[in-house]
């Protein structure tokens, strides 16, 4: 079991969590990053458009500042070609708008207000991530 | 104004917790996912964190009847499960243990490892596009 970081992921779990919550105590907006992040190209109200470029530019700068202070290692990925990467993040991309959320909508902010859909989503998309896993490393890579 | 800063603000923290959390580690989300091989169950701390700071603070949050910046929750007004929700999830699913990124991470990551997330964030954002583009036509 390498690499397993209880603390640290249940602190970040935990900040994850607060951030969601201020987003629905101020905003009263879902945290949700896929439904963010559409909404900044799709929604046509600049007022819609502000508050979803200010949170994902937070989400970046966050991310940075938090890696400038801790560098994060990150070892590279075996065979993750550009066309992978592509494939898979055109999947994502479909599957988010398709199902209405990602692991942050659903898995987060709709679980913690026990939506049948969120938890219906986040066990479909966990099984299903675990069945794409098992397929590429177990049966096509072949490899442990 | 306000509902722009406290935006900036959540996304911070959430940047912050991606980061912390380790989730913008595409290795962990495979190794966490990977349970046939050597499974790694950081992951599942992340998600427990969140989950359950999220369900004490939301039943506080909706107690008060609306949010400081505004006059209603935005919450989804759809609550039928069908096809749309469990295909659009397994097909998410396909591509997130495909690559170990979901949406979140990917954009966390932009700022201080940009290279692979780049490609991944471009490509969920054509994915998204190509969905409202399939779903007016239908």
């Amino acid at each position: 079991m390498e690499n397993f970081t209880p603390y640290a992921s249940s602190a970040g779990g935990v900040l994850i969590g607060i951030s969601a919550s201020l987003l629905m105590f101020l905003n009263g907006r879902v945290a949700g990053i896929s439904g963010i992040v559409a909404g900044l190209f799709t929604n046509p109200a600049m007022i819609e458009k502000a508050w979803r470029f200010a949170f994902i530019t937070g989400l970046i700068l966050g991310g940075l500042a938090y890696a400038s202070f801790n560098p994060v290692e990150i070892m590279p990925r075996e065979n993750m070609s550009t066309a992978i990467l592509i494939v898979g993040g055109l999947l994502v991309g479909f599957g988010t708008a398709m199902g209405g959320g990602c692991t942050s909508g659903h898995g987060v902010c709709g679980m913690s207000r026990f939506s049948l859909r969120s938890i219906l989503a986040t066990f479909t998309f966990l099984l299903s991530g675990i069945i794409t896993v098992y397929l590429v490393q177990h049966v096509i890579g072949g490899a442990s | 104004m306000n509902k722009f800063i406290s935006a900036l603000a959540a996304g911070l923290i959430f940047g912050v917790g991606l980061v912390l959390s380790g989730m913008v580690d595409p290795n962990k989300v495979v190794g966490f996912l990977d349970v046939a091989g050597n499974w790694g169950p950081s992951l599942m701390f992340v998600l427990g964190g969140a989950v359950v700071t999220t369900t004490i603070a939301y039943r506080f949050i909706f107690a008060k009847g609306k949010p400081m910046f505004g006059s209603d929750f935005h919450l989804p007004t759809i609550i039928k499960v069908d096809q749309k929700l469990l295909f659009g999830a397994a097909i998410f699913g396909i591509g997130w243990g495909l690559i170990g990124y979901c949406p979140g991470p990917a954009v966390a990551s932009l700022g201080f490892r940009p290279e692979g997330p780049l490609i991944v964030v471009v490509s969920i954002l054509a994915g998204l596009l190509l969905y409202k583009v399939v779903e007016r036509s239908s």
